[in-house]
């Protein structure tokens, strides 16, 4: 039988210091690890890895799985694969199509689950054990702003894919984030005067919106643009986020004066709300004297697809179309249909061009060094990638272009010809001062993740 | 009461998941034979074997970037997250696995403790210490305000209003109190928060707002070290707390509560009490999630957290003291690794094989990674609760008896 002692004091200092010696061993093996180069993941070696994070699960997968799809589309244009899509359009580009600077592009993907904290995870994985160079990805503005900060504080670029909230690029805007992507302000600039012209200036609006910073902003861009061309906002309600159903919040507003619904809603939750607005026979109520009528700020053409029927004559503004005729979309939409048989979604277009617009910046550069790839995006005016001329503002890192005021057609000739463009908003008119909605980018240099 | 201590302490060493414990197997049938101690001959130093678990355990824990590299798992986020997310099971482990009191809402304070710390970061300083303090104090005072309610119920009513309280706080979170919690968003450390206790040593404007200790910022391999020093801490006090006649009592209410009424004990308080610690466990390990990543969402209040935590308990063992964490360590890592497995990574990990065999692996393989890593894990949770109803623990101790048992009759004379 072994005796218990208590140790002697020699004993214990003994092994307190082996104990110590012990616990500072992984750090001589590991410190050399994230001492990297000169910046956070500069790329080694052959390939270059880029990071794309977005909605495989929850309300917005299906933008999701479509972003994914324009990502792996680009990644292919961008090594030289395919028929080379937007690089054979785009205007001015140094794209090669041998890769990016000579190095051959892959890519790893990752899940944000629509959740803030999901997204982070999975972007730190992306940027920790992956090494990516460059990620992004989107479908909820929340989880893109969430990761927005992430790419600042560890200095690693983030093209925001589908974020339509004014405050990624207004109060939350960020030196290493981009947004392509349209915003809600613009959406009520470029609605109000269609929604006057059409439904005339004497309407009472009631607002379901859901509850995050996106619902949030576009609420109030929709509320402004649209009181200030007369109307009258009965009342704003929020909803979470993937509520799925929404026939308690749907309920009132028949009784509450209003004589429009606007739905601040994307995703399958737009698919659900309009779905059901329809099914409680809103769109044939007369109310006020006056038809009843319902809009969607923020359309896709994925919702239309979901929503079927009950998009038919609804409203709302799009970032871009399949349809329309330019060069770039016609190159876009053909890849894209010849590798998946569908026609892309905006959401995958602005994923597609985010890629291209930072590889090209890289090319501009030559460079992955951060800093000079961003420097390289601030201020870039190119054409050619399906929005007409189109400017990335350095102020706030938002680009400004033509924004698409949409309806849903009443005689779709195919299940993806849904929706038609009721008119083009030339970008002069969406364009607004970089201080309005304030915010402050941060610096170039960050010590991130190679400090 | 001393001699009851080293009575219990070494029983106590039977249940748990420690190879070691097979030592004292034998000593606690002939406890008889141990010299009575006096009371002024407490033990200073605690049992030979407690020291020599911890500092196993701390070996393993801090050499995770070495043990880990094989498994493709080496990156500090990761492995915060098994640190935090062990901390948080460690604690919950007090309720469950010592107590018997199956909580469905500890993932309520997991999130208060990150609002707690978040809101320190901006408000008082970006240094851990504060943030660590005010977190913990925030989520004992409404383990305190939420076990005082529930308490009063046992078994599933119990469950069921700890469950109920999460989802209050979740929604209050979420929605209700948004101009506090920032709503879906998530609250996160902006650059020109007041920070008062930094604008009092110097500026409290900072071009990158991270979290630090004295200067040293708390990202990658920092932030994991902080959190393994945090998990090698709280693994102590939990093994204190089991070894102690507090741990022995809240046995006691876990074998039978009302026989320990009987006896003559208000259980209330100790329940109460591991109750408050195990929730201040939880806001520890949600002060450290905003450590490293200073963002606080409400996400992580939802009862699906609250679940994962019980999984991750159950998986590993409960009652015993490493079976919550090596729950927790398997869980994430399903979560982060298995997840991302995809298609093509199959392809080549299976690219030995000839084409159509390869084919038939990749398809009979793919639902269990990626987005079916939940099936994998449905599946090793149900054989772990058939076969192994001790958890992974028990698992590793059968083992490990099976291995003196062959050596025995050389040995034990």
């Amino acid at each position: 039988m072994t005796k218990f002692e208590r140790p002697s004091r020699r004993g214990f200092l003994q092994g307190t210091a082996i104990a110590g010696a012990t616990l500072a061993v992984p750090t001589f093996f590991t410190r050399g690890a994230w001492a990297q180069a000169n910046f956070c993941n500069a790329p080694k070696g052959a390939s270059v890895v880029l990071g794309f994070n977005v909605p495989q699960t929850g309300s917005y997968a299906d933008e999701g799985a479509d972003e994914l799809r324009a990502y792996q589309l680009a990644v292919k244009h961008l090594n030289g694969e395919g028929d080379g899509g937007m690089l054979n359009t785009m205007k001015p580009s140094n794209l090669k199509g041998n890769g990016i600077l000579g190095k051959k592009v892959e890519y790893v993907t990752g899940d944000t689950q629509t959740k803030s904290d999901a997204a982070r995870a999975s972007a730190r994985r992306m940027i920790e054990k992956d090494g990516v160079i460059m990620f992004g990805g989107g479908s909820s503005s929340g989880v893109a702003i969430a990761q927005q900060s992430l790419a600042q504080e560890i200095g690693v670029v983030y093209m925001c894919g589908l974020t339509h909230s004014n405050d990624t690029t207004g109060k939350d805007k960020r030196r290493y984030g981009f947004r392509h992507f349209f915003n809600a302000y613009m959406s009520g600039e470029a609605l109000g005067p269609v929604l006057a012209e059409v439904m005339g200036k004497d309407r009472r609006a009631y607002h379901l919106t859901a509850d995050y910073t996106w619902g949030w902003t576009q609420e109030e861009s929709i509320k402004n643009a649209t009181e200030a061309l007369g109307w009258e906002t009965a009342q704003t309600v929020r909803t979470p986020l993937g509520a799925g159903d929404f026939s308690q919040y749907l309920t009132p507003v028949l009784n509450s004066g209003a004589d429009v619904l606007i739905l601040n809603h994307y995703g399958n939750d737009m698919v659900n709300s309009l779905t059901q607005a329809v099914q409680f026979g809103m769109r044939d109520k007369q109310v006020n004297g006056k038809q009843f009528e319902i809009v969607v700020p923020l359309y896709s053409e994925l919702m239309a697809e979901g929503a079927g029927e009950a998009v038919k004559g609804i409203f709302g503004t799009s970032n871009w179309d399949w349809k329309l005729t330019d060069e770039g979309t016609a190159a876009f939409t053909k890849s894209f249909g010849q590798e998946y048989g569908r026609p892309p979604s905006q959401a995958a277009h602005t994923c597609y061009v985010q890629t291209l617009l930072y590889a090209n910046a890289a090319e501009t550069a030559g460079t992955f060094y951060p800093p000079e790839v961003i420097k390289a995006l601030e201020g870039f005016e190119f054409d050619g990638m399906g929005n007409g001329p189109t400017l990335y503002r350095a102020d706030d890192h938002q680009c400004f272009k033509d924004v698409l005021v949409v309806r849903g057609k009443e005689n779709p000739s195919s299940q993806f010809d849904l929706l038609e463009v009721y008119k083009v908003v030339p970008r002069d008119q969406v364009t607004y001062k970089a201080d309005i909605f304030g915010g402050e980018l941060g610096p170039y240099e960050v010590a991130g993740c190679a400090a | 009461m001393d001699t009851t201590n080293t009575t219990a302490d070494l029983k106590s060493a039977t249940m748990d998941a420690d190879t070691h414990s097979a030592h004292y197997h034998t000593k606690s049938e002939v406890p008889t034979q141990l010299p009575p101690l006096g009371p002024d001959m407490r033990p200073l130093w605690p049992p030979k074997v407690d020291i020599l678990m911890t500092v196993l355990f701390g070996i393993a824990v801090f050499s995770m970037p070495i043990w880990l590299q094989p498994f493709g798992a080496a990156y500090p986020d990761l492995m915060q997250r098994f640190a935090i997310f062990g901390i948080f099971a460690i604690g919950f482990n007090i309720l469950f696995g010592l107590t018997g009191y199956l909580s469905f809402g500890h993932a309520a304070f997991l999130g208060i403790g990150s609002y707690a710390a978040v809101w320190s970061f901006k408000l008082l300083s970006l240094n851990v210490v504060p943030a660590i303090i005010l977190s913990v104090l925030i989520a004992g005072v409404f383990a305190a305000a939420i076990g005082y309610v529930s308490l009063r119920r046992s078994g599933i009513y119990f469950s069921i209003l700890t469950l109920a309280f999460a989802q209050m706080c979740y929604n209050l979170a979420y929605s209700v109190l948004t101009p506090i919690t920032n709503g879906e968003t998530g609250l996160r450390v902006l650059r020109n928060d007041p920070r008062v206790l930094d604008a009092l040593v110097g500026s409290s404007e900072v071009a990158i707002p991270r979290a630090s200790f004295f200067g040293i910022s708390m990202t990658g391999m920092a932030g994991f070290w902080a959190c393994a020093v945090c998990l090698m801490i709280a693994f102590y006090i939990a093994l204190r707390i089991t070894r102690s006649p507090f741990g022995m009592m809240l046995r006691g209410i876990k074998s039978n509560q009302t026989r320990m009424a009987y006896v003559g004990f208000n259980t209330r308080p100790y329940t109460l009490v591991a109750f408050i610690v195990s929730g201040m466990y939880a806001g520890l390990a949600g002060a450290l999630l905003a450590v490293v990543d200073p963002l606080a969402g409400a996400e992580r209040m939802q009862w699906t957290a609250s679940g994962e935590v019980v999984l991750m308990t159950i998986l590993g063992g409960a009652g015993t003291l490493l079976g919550p964490f090596i729950g927790a360590v398997l869980i994430k890592y399903f979560e982060n690794i298995f997840s991302a497995l995809g298609h093509t990574t199959l392809s080549d990990a299976f690219s030995f094989l000839p084409d159509g065999v390869r084919e038939f692996a990749v398809s009979i393989v793919s639902p269990f990674v990626g987005e079916g890593w939940h099936l994998t894990l449905g599946v090793l949770f149900v054989l772990v609760v058939i076969f192994l109803p001790g958890g992974l623990a028990e698992g590793f101790r059968r083992i490990g008896r099976m291995f003196r048992g062959g050596n025995k009759s050389e040995t034990s004379s």
